[in-house]
C-alpha cells in the first residue's frame, strides 16, 4: 500500500492503495464514483474512459501510480451543476439504450470537442472507434456530437 | 374523451381490477398484466385475483404506474406510462413509472422482460385498467356537479363540463372515484384515431441518469460490509476443482477469504482490484472431466452425420420430395452458424446478503421473480423471505434472464456470512456464457419453369436455446406461398451450454431462409423483390399483406433496381416475429474481400407504434447487434474450452464500421407487436444477399468470410 494524491473532479483526494491499482478501481471502489464503468479490463472497450489532465484516458489500464498528482475528470465531474451542451445533446438525440458504455462515450466526445469544436465524421470515427456500444447507438452518438458542436458554435456567436 | 360512449359495450371491471390499500393517499387500483401477449383474455377468477401492477392517482394529481417490467434500454419505463396516460386522458407531464416496492410479500409477479413482450403483453390489460379509472373519474365529476355523465369529458388530467365551463382535476376526484371504481363500471376504450400521446415522440425517462453517471447498474451496488468476489471456474465445460493452494492469494493485500464452492474457487476481498490480484495469484488444478475432447470441429462432424438421421417435423404441406426429384431446377445449400456470446457491456454480476431471517439480493436481471425463486430454492426458504432489488441492466439480450451470478453471490454470502458482490470479469462472461447455439442447416428447393419456387425443405441440427418451437421460429412459419414445404429438426446431444440470444431461433433462421430464397431467385432468374412479391401474393398466411407492406415500403424508400458501381451491391430480406414485420435493404461495398455495409433501409410494421423514436432506436441497435454477429462473432471450442475470452478475440462492430440506418414505419391500427428483437433476424441475409449482388459469391456461413 502507498499513498497517492490526485485531483478528481476539482477535489484534492488522497488514497491509500497498492501502486498497481488501476485508476478505474480507485474511482469506483475507493472514491465511490461508479459512473466510470468496467467493461473489459484490457483497454478494448473504453467504458472506463476518463480525462487525465484533459486527455481521454482508459482508467482500467492506468495504474494509480501514473495518475498521481494528475487532474482527473469523470462523468460525475463533467458538468456537476447541470447538463452541459454535450450531455443535453445526448438527451436530445435520445442516445443511450442500456446506458452502460455512455459515460465513456461522453468523456471521449467531450475531449474531442474540446480539441476540435467542429469535428468531421472522420474525426468522430477516430476519436470514438476505441469505444464499444453493444446496444448499437453509434448513429445517435454521431448525431449528438454534431448537434453539440453546432450548439457550441451558436453559443459562441459563430 | 367524451362520455358519449361510456355506457357502450365496454368490459366489466370486476374480472381484472381491484382497489387496493397500497401506501399513499389518493386512488389506487390494482390490476394484472397477463404474461403473454396472446392471453389478452383475462380469466383470473375474482376470488384468487392478485394484482401485479397498480395505478395510483395522488391527491395532487400526479399519476404513478407501479409495474415490474425491467428497463433494459428498450424504453419500457416510458412506453407503459404513455399507454396509461393516453387511455386515462392524463397530462403526460404528471405520469411516471415506478418499480413495485421491493416488498416480497407482494410476489410472485411472474413478469420477465424477455421475448419482446413488454408492450404487447401489457397493451390491453393496461388500457382496460386505465379505461375503468378514467370512467370512474368522469362519473365522480358528474356526481359532484350533479350533471349527466355524457356531458362530462376528460382531458389532460381534468374532468370538464363544457356547458357550465367547469373543470376539476383528477387529484380532487380521487376520493369519490375510489368508491365508484369498486362497483361495476362500464367503459369503452379509445379508438386509435383518438390517441394523443401514443404515437408521439416522448423523451425516455431513463436517459438523464444515463448521461451523468448516476444510473445505478448491478455492478455499482455498494453495501456496508460487502466483500467483492471473483470466481475462477473450471476452464473445461463440466470440469471440477481438483486442488488449489489458497496461500498465494491470501497473501495479497485486501484478500479476506479464498473458498472452494460448487461453482469453482472464489477469492473474496475488500475491493475489486485486490480480488482480481488474488485470483491471479491463485493456482488451481482442475479435474477436466468428460469434455476434454469437445471441439467445434468435432461438433461440426457430429452434426453433419446427424443431418442424415431421422428428424422431427415442425411443419409440412404438399410433397416436397416428389417436386425436388422431378423439377428441372432444384438446389441444395448447407448453412452454418457458430455459437455466439451475448457480450452485454455490463458483465454478469450480483450482490447478495444471506441473513438468518432471509436474503436480500441486488441483481441486474431480466427476471426478478426468477431470481427470487432461484434464491428461495437454493436456501430452502420461502419466496417471501427473499427481497430482490432490481438494478439498472447494462444490456440484456436474453443473457440476464439467467441466474448464474445470483447463485454465486448467494452461496458465497452464506459461506462467508457477509454481503458479497460477485463480479464476472469480461473473460468469465465470455467463456462461461450460455451461448446462441451452433447450428447446421440444410435447405433444398425447386423452382418451376417460370422460376417460381414450388418446393422447399429446411432441416436444422441445433441445440434448443429454449424449446424446439423456438429453434424453428421463422423456419417453420415462412409466409411465402410455396405449396410443397417441410421444416424439420434433429436435436443433438447436449454439449456447450446454450440460452436465448436476442430473437432466439429467428436470429438464425432469418439469415438462412432469406438467403436461400435469394438463391432460389437466382435459380429461377427472378429479381429478389419480384420473387417475394409473387410468393406473398400467393401466400396462404393471413398476415402475408403485412409482409408485403414492409417489402414495398422498404423498396420505395431505397434505390432498389438502380445500378451500382462495381464492387457494390444491394440485398433484401424480410422477416417477422413477435407480431412485428421487418424488411431491410442493405447496401454494401466489397473492397479487398472486406465487407463494408454503407446503408440499411428498414421498414417496420409493428402495429400501433407507442414511441416512434424508441422504435427507431431499437431497430438501429438490433441492426448493429445482428451485423456484429454476421461480420465478426464466432465462439469456438477446443479441448472443451471456449477459445475466445475478450473483445480482442470476440470483436465488436464500432462506430467507424456502422452503417447509416433509416427506419420507416407502416401506419397501422393493429395491436402493437414487440420490437426489442425483430430488427435482428433480417440483417445478415440482407447483407449476404448484397454481397452476392456485388461479387457473385454466396455466403452461407457466419461470420462472413470472403477468403
Amino acid at each position: 500500500m502507498a499513498s497517492f494524491s490526485l485531483t478528481v473532479n476539482g477535489k484534492r483526494e488522497t488514497v491509500d492503495v497498492s501502486p498497481d491499482t488501476p485508476l478505474l478501481w480507485v474511482l469506483r471502489d475507493t472514491l465511490g464514483l461508479t459512473g466510470t464503468k468496467y467493461g473489459c479490463g484490457i483497454g478494448q472497450c473504453s467504458a472506463c474512459a476518463v480525462h487525465m489532465d484533459g486527455e481521454p484516458t482508459r482508467s482500467c489500464r492506468t495504474p494509480i501510480s501514473a495518475a498521481a498528482n494528475k487532474r482527473v475528470t469523470t462523468i460525475e465531474g463533467l458538468s456537476p451543476a447541470k447538463m452541459n451542451t454535450l450531455q443535453q445533446a445526448w438527451i436530445d438525440e435520445q442516445v443511450p439504450q442500456c446506458g452502460y458504455c455512455q459515460s465513456g462515450q461522453i468523456m471521449a466526445a467531450a475531449a474531442l470537442l474540446a480539441r476540435k469544436p467542429s469535428p468531421t465524421d472522420a474525426d468522430i470515427d477516430d476519436a470514438m472507434s476505441p469505444h464499444i456500444c453493444r446496444c448499437g447507438t453509434y448513429q445517435r452518438i454521431r448525431s449528438a456530437m454534431h448537434r453539440a458542436a453546432g450548439g457550441a458554435r451558436a453559443e459562441a456567436g459563430q | 374523451m367524451t362520455g358519449q360512449r361510456a355506457t357502450g359495450n365496454g368490459e366489466s371491471r370486476r374480472e381484472f381490477l381491484r382497489t387496493s390499500a397500497l401506501a399513499g393517499a389518493g386512488l389506487v387500483v390494482g390490476f394484472r398484466f397477463t404474461s403473454r401477449a396472446e392471453a389478452q383474455e383475462i380469466s383470473t377468477a375474482a376470488a384468487d385475483f392478485a394484482p401485479n401492477a397498480y395505478i395510483r392517482i395522488a391527491a395532487d394529481g400526479t399519476i404513478t404506474l407501479f409495474a415490474d417490467h425491467v428497463e433494459l434500454g428498450q424504453g419500457i419505463t416510458t412506453a407503459l406510462p404513455m399507454i396509461l396516460a393516453d387511455e386515462l386522458d392524463a397530462d403526460w407531464d404528471t405520469v411516471r413509472l415506478e418499480r413495485l416496492q421491493d416488498d416480497p410479500s407482494a410476489w410472485p409477479r411472474p413478469i420477465r422482460t424477455v421475448g419482446s413482450q413488454s408492450v404487447r403483453g401489457s397493451w390491453m390489460s393496461l388500457r382496460n385498467a386505465a379505461g375503468v379509472v378514467r370512467e370512474s373519474l368522469a362519473l365522480a365529476a358528474a356526481k359532484e356537479w350533479n350533471v349527466d355523465r355524457v356531458s362530462v369529458r376528460t382531458e389532460k388530467g381534468f374532468a370538464i363540463h363544457g356547458a357550465s365551463n367547469r373543470r376539476i382535476g383528477y387529484g380532487e376526484l380521487t376520493g369519490a372515484a375510489a368508491e365508484i371504481v369498486k362497483g361495476d363500471v362500464g367503459f369503452s376504450l379509445k379508438e386509435p384515431a383518438e390517441f394523443t400521446i401514443i404515437g408521439t415522440k416522448r423523451a425516455r425517462a431513463d436517459i438523464p441518469a444515463k448521461v451523468n453517471g448516476r444510473a445505478q447498474f448491478g455492478l455499482d451496488v455498494r453495501v456496508p460490509g460487502m466483500l467483492v468476489a471473483t470466481v475462477i471456474r473450471p476452464p473445461v465445460i463440466g470440469g471440477k476443482v481438483k486442488s488449489f493452494d489458497p496461500a498465494p492469494a491470501k497473501a495479497v493485500d485486501g484478500v479476506k477469504e479464498v473458498v472452494e464452492f460448487e461453482n469453482g474457487v472464489a477469492v473474496l476481498a475488500n475491493d475489486t482490484w485486490s480480488a482480481l490480484k488474488g485470483r491471479k495469484a491463485l493456482v488451481v488444478e482442475w479435474d477436466d472431466g468428460a469434455n476434454v475432447a469437445l471441439s467445434s470441429a468435432g461438433l461440426r462432424q457430429q452434426y453433419t452425420t446427424l443431418m442424415g438421421s431421422a428428424a422431427n417435423v415442425a411443419a409440412t404441406r404438399g410433397d416436397p420430395e416428389a417436386l425436388l426429384r422431378s423439377s428441372a431446377a432444384s438446389i441444395t445449400a448447407d448453412y452454418e452458424l457458430p455459437f455466439a456470446a451475448h457480450a452485454t457491456m455490463e458483465p454478469m454480476n450480483c450482490t447478495a446478503h444471506v441473513r438468518a431471517d432471509g436474503c436480500e439480493v441486488w441483481a441486474s436481471t431480466q427476471g426478478p421473480t426468477g431470481v427470487q425463486q432461484t434464491v428461495a430454492q437454493l436456501l430452502g426458504i420461502p419466496q417471501k423471505s427473499v427481497t430482490v432489488h432490481v438494478m439498472m441492466v447494462g444490456g440484456g439480450f436474453g443473457r440476464k434472464s439467467n441466474n448464474d451470478p445470483v447463485i454465486d453471490a448467494v452461496r458465497l454470502s452464506k459461506i462467508v456470512n457477509a454481503p458479497v458482490k460477485v463480479m464476472w470479469t469480461r473473460e468469465d462472461d465470455m467463456q462461461h456464457d450460455r451461448y446462441r447455439p451452433f447450428g447446421l442447416h440444410k435447405l433444398r428447393g425447386a423452382v418451376d419453369a417460370s422460376g417460381i419456387p414450388v418446393a422447399w425443405t429446411h432441416r436444422i441440427v441445433s441445440l434448443h436455446a429454449l424449446s424446439a418451437g423456438d429453434t424453428m421460429g421463422g423456419a417453420s412459419d415462412l409466409p411465402y406461398g410455396i405449396p410443397n414445404f417441410r421444416a424439420d429438426y434433429v436435436t443433438p446431444p447436449a454439449s456447450v451450454p446454450v440460452q436465448p440470444w436476442r430473437s432466439v431461433g429467428h436470429s438464425q433462421n432469418g439469415f438462412v431462409t432469406e438467403s436461400f430464397l435469394d438463391e432460389l431467385a437466382v435459380a429461377g432468374k427472378k429479381d429478389p423483390v419480384e420473387l417475394r412479391r409473387a410468393l406473398l401474393a400467393n401466400a396462404q398466411a393471413r398476415d402475408a399483406a403485412r409482409y408485403a407492406g414492409v417489402l414495398e415500403l422498404a423498396v420505395s424508400k431505397s434505390s432498389w433496381g438502380k445500378p451500382m458501381p462495381a464492387g457494390q451491391g444491394r440485398g433484401i430480406a424480410v422477416h417477422a416475429m413477435t407480431g412485428s414485420y421487418v424488411a431491410q435493404i442493405a447496401e454494401v461495398s466489397v473492397v479487398n474481400n472486406s465487407i463494408r455495409v454503407n446503408k440499411v433501409v428498414c421498414a417496420v410494421d409493428c402495429g400501433i407504434v407507442i414511441n416512434p423514436d424508441t422504435l427507431a432506436s431499437q431497430v438501429e441497435g438490433a441492426i448493429i447487434y445482428g451485423l456484429t454477429c454476421a461480420l465478426k462473432n464466432e465462439i469456438t471450442v477446443t479441448g472443451g474450452r471456449i477459445d475466445q475470452d475478450n473483445f480482442n478475440t470476440y470483436p465488436m462492430l464500432r462506430i467507424n464500421e456502422a452503417p447509416h440506418v433509416e427506419v420507416y414505419t407502416v401506419a397501422s391500427t393493429e395491436s402493437p407487436g414487440g420490437m426489442g428483437e425483430p430488427g435482428v433476424p433480417p440483417i445478415a441475409a440482407a447483407v449476404g444477399n448484397a454481397v452476392f449482388a456485388a461479387t457473385g459469391k454466396r455466403l452461407r456461413k457466419l461470420p462472413f468470410r470472403l477468403v
